[in-house]
């Protein structure tokens, strides 16, 4: 159990890293994007703004704490 | 070669050689001073799974679809590359100490020799576990970005190559300095890699989701200077409000 637990932490922070809520908000903006495709929306624009929004926010949670 | 192409070979080379950077300072630590042979060794053995790794996953994913492979892999490389990009744009601004080699260097020189003698048959395994753990865990980073670009791009062998090329050209580097790569701009380095992980997952992501890029593959030169914008202007208002709260004369 310990080795499965560090094997699982260890892609946690491999792919998430320190803010998941970077990793959960470009998850939501491909989900939206694949949404969007679906109904016909050519929805390029989606995920590079949520870059801006999901960075800018990270960046200034962490230099405010 | 296409310029996407190019930008492959150059994300894998330089995302290389500043993980190899890293690696080659705790190698030089250790083996300056506890000797070479178990060091050697346990670099040669940290590259040959690396190098198995990439032979194993790669033609492995390719058989996977295009458009699923490129939506998966542009999600993973957008959440690796935008880690990357924070971290390069908090240490650009002041936010985060900058990694210093030669700092690095001497810990790992004290580290190597406060430990005690772990000598079985003609083998030291600290020196072994030591370069053996430095050069997996810096590279694992590598053989992530050599996959992820090789297969989306259908460029295995061009990623493979650049990583390679990097590979040689710091060792050889490190075998003519004698020392820690301690003027190599690391974070400049970290932050283009950032830049084109983040440019590459937004890129293969939009496209494996099923929408088009106007102006076809042309568009991902106009995705990498967004995200440069961006974070060039993240970088200028961090530092204007990091210069607010530290105190006239203070260092970064």
């Amino acid at each position: 159990m310990k080795y499965v637990r560090a094997f699982l932490r260890f892609w946690w922070d491999f792919i998430v890293g320190d803010d998941w809520r970077v990793a959960a908000g470009i998850a939501v903006a491909l989900g939206l994007t694949v949404l969007l495709v679906d109904h016909d929306v050519n929805a390029w624009w989606l995920i590079p703004a949520a870059v801006g929004v999901v960075l800018a926010g990270s960046l200034d949670r962490s230099t405010r704490a | 070669m296409t310029t996407s192409e190019i930008l492959i070979f150059a994300g894998a080379f330089l995302a290389r050689a500043v993980e190899m950077v890293e690696a080659l300072t705790i190698v030089l630590g250790v083996g300056v001073v506890r000797g070479w042979r178990s060091t050697m060794i346990g670099v040669g053995a940290a590259a040959l799974l690396l190098a198995a790794l990439v032979a194993a996953f790669g033609p492995a994913l390719q058989q996977i679809p295009i458009d699923t492979l490129r939506f998966v892999v542009g999600a993973l490389l957008l959440a690796f590359g935008l880690q990357w990009l924070r971290k390069a744009i908090l240490r650009s601004s002041g936010y985060k100490a900058l990694h210093d080699e030669d700092e690095a260097y001497r810990e790992e020189r004290e580290r190597a020799a406060a430990a005690g003698q772990v000598q079985r048959g003609h083998m030291d395994w600290y020196s072994f576990t030591v370069a053996f753990k430095g050069v997996l865990l810096e590279g694992l980073e590598v053989v992530f970005i050599v996959i992820a670009f090789g297969t989306a791009h259908g460029s295995l062998g061009l990623a493979a190559a650049g990583a390679g090329a990097a590979l040689l050209v710091v060792l050889l580097a490190g075998v003519l300095t004698r020392g820690p790569l301690s003027r190599v701009p690391e974070n400049t380095i970290k932050f283009a890699v950032g830049l084109l992980l983040t440019s590459f997952g937004c890129f293969w992501s939009v496209e494996g989701a099923g929408a088009d890029w106007p102006g076809g593959d042309l568009a991902l030169l106009g995705v990498i200077a967004f995200i440069a914008a961006l974070s060039f202007c993240l970088v200028q208002v961090l530092r204007r409000r990091r210069s607010r709260l530290v105190p006239v004369g203070a260092k970064a």
